[in-house]
């Protein structure tokens, strides 16, 4: 197995908390998808959420973006309340679930234009975005409905890109992309972190995104056991 | 960015979309009209089409309205664009007003065309005195009914079954503007001898209902599509 990278922050710095749980519970439909989450991710990591299906590693990243509200316990991202700050959180970070949020009819750039746009992002942010995702030249003219799973997973990245997402969670990045795909996607990953991102990443793929990760935390039965960062 | 701008970047998104996949031009205005022809083989005697030709023209509409509306929130919720639309924090007041604009604007060009269809499938006639009322009518009525489909489409957006459940909340909610954008045409038309001041208390229904919906329904959205995705 290969070494994990170093965290960003040498061990006497005072780590930047982006995201803090603690015993938080998240529930849908009275069911507790959530059920005693305690996380610590500090800036500039990327942390792996290891579990089998149905355990709650997609809750907690949706927890995370402030789309599921917190039942019970305490959670924060960047400071900030997941409970009563929600939208204050939500512009911070960017999200990648199952589905890609984009829309079909319109082409490559017009998509990542709008995502950019959001921010206020520039031209030039925005082709620099699709440059970096290899979505450039003759492709940003395509219309995502044309486009194969990888490609439409990689134009996704690219407007997380152009959102200038500060917390990046991902929910199976990896899924449908070839091996170039991957390997373009990992090293988009890296320079996002060197870049001051940090990110939590679902996966079942544990060999490749475990050589990314800085640390690997296990979700099971909704509960999550964290033995890194714990304050 | 400011609220207003990011509204105008939801539409114009909205409306280079509808550009692209014509579903207006391809599959609304044409129901719109084959709508409007079964009313008149419905209706086929003399006189009653011409009689009835505002309330058809309003029926027609609203049920084309159902038909944006699933379309306007389809293409959000295909691939879980109202998610990120969340997720990147983006002022549901804006998507709100955003949507409704783009939904009013493409409702504006069936209500036109459903016109044209009235005059010349059921004769009914269009006298110059009363343009003003009848442009008046069209844009409130028009106002109204997107704010309306706005609101309820993102209600039901992420429910499955939400075919079904649109027309059940959107029709009963939408009868003041079917009976005063009905009566207010009327009068612009001279329907029945109907005198053309008598349209102008209905202008003042549609732009009270407007109103009601369009400030309402920005306050509700954002709490609604939080329950409802």
């Amino acid at each position: 197995m290969e070494a994990e990278p170093e965290v960003p922050n040498p061990p006497d710095a005072a780590p930047h908390l982006v995201v803090a749980l603690d015993d938080a519970v998240a529930v849908i439909g009275g069911f507790p998808v959530l059920a005693g989450a305690s996380l610590s991710v500090v800036a500039g990591e990327i942390v792996l959420l290891r579990g089998p299906n149905g355990a709650g590693k997609t809750s907690l990243l949706r927890l995370c973006a402030g789309l599921l509200p917190i039942a019970r316990g305490t959670g924060s991202i960047f400071g900030l309340d997941l409970a009563t700050e929600r939208e204050l959180i939500r512009p911070r970070v960017g999200m990648l679930g199952h589905r890609n949020g984009l829309y079909s009819d319109l082409t490559v750039a017009e998509n990542v234009a709008f995502w950019g746009s959001t921010v206020g992002a520039t031209n030039d942010e925005v082709a620099a975005a699709t440059a970096r995702l290899g979505v450039d030249g003759r492709l940003q003219h395509v219309a995502v409905a044309q486009l194969s799973a990888g490609q439409r997973r990689r134009t996704a990245l690219a407007c997380l890109v152009a959102r200038r997402a500060e917390l990046w969670l991902l929910d199976e990045p990896h899924a449908g992309l070839d091996a170039a795909g991957r390997d373009e996607l990992d090293a988009v990953l890296t320079q996002a972190v060197d870049s001051g991102a940090t990110m939590l990443v679902a996966s079942h793929e544990l060999e490749r995104a475990g050589s990314l990760a800085h640390r690997t935390v296990d979700v099971i039965a909704g509960q999550v056991h964290d033995g890194g960062n714990e304050s | 960015m400011s609220r207003w701008q990011i509204a105008r970047l939801i539409a114009g998104k909205d409306l280079r979309i509808e550009r692209r996949s014509k579903v207006l031009t391809n599959q609304v205005l044409p129901f719109a009209g084959v709508t409007m022809v079964m009313f008149a083989f419905a209706l086929d005697a003399s006189n009653v089409l011409e009689r009835v030709a505002p309330g058809l023209i309003w029926l027609a509409t609203l049920f084309s309205l159902l038909v944006l509306v699933q379309r306007s929130f389809a293409i959000e919720s295909d691939d879980g664009a109202l998610d990120a639309l969340r997720v990147a924090g983006i002022d549901p007041v804006a998507i709100y007003w955003g949507k409704s604009l783009a939904l009013a604007l493409q409702l504006a060009v069936l209500e036109v065309v459903l016109l044209i269809a009235a005059v010349v499938l059921y004769g009914a006639k269009v006298p110059l005195g009363g343009i003003v009322l009848l442009v008046i009518t069209l844009l409130t009525a028009t106002c109204g009914l997107a704010c309306v489909g706005t609101l309820y489409g993102g209600l039901t957006a992420g429910f499955t079954g939400r075919e079904t459940l649109l027309p059940l909340l959107v029709l009963p909610v939408v009868a003041p503007v079917l009976i005063g954008a009905t009566r207010a045409v009327e009068s612009a038309l001279g329907t029945d001898g109907v005198a053309l001041s008598e349209g102008w208390p209905w202008i003042g229904l549609l732009a009270v209902f407007a109103v009601a919906f369009g400030a309402g329904g920005a306050l509700a959205f954002g709490p609604l599509i939080e329950e409802a995705t």
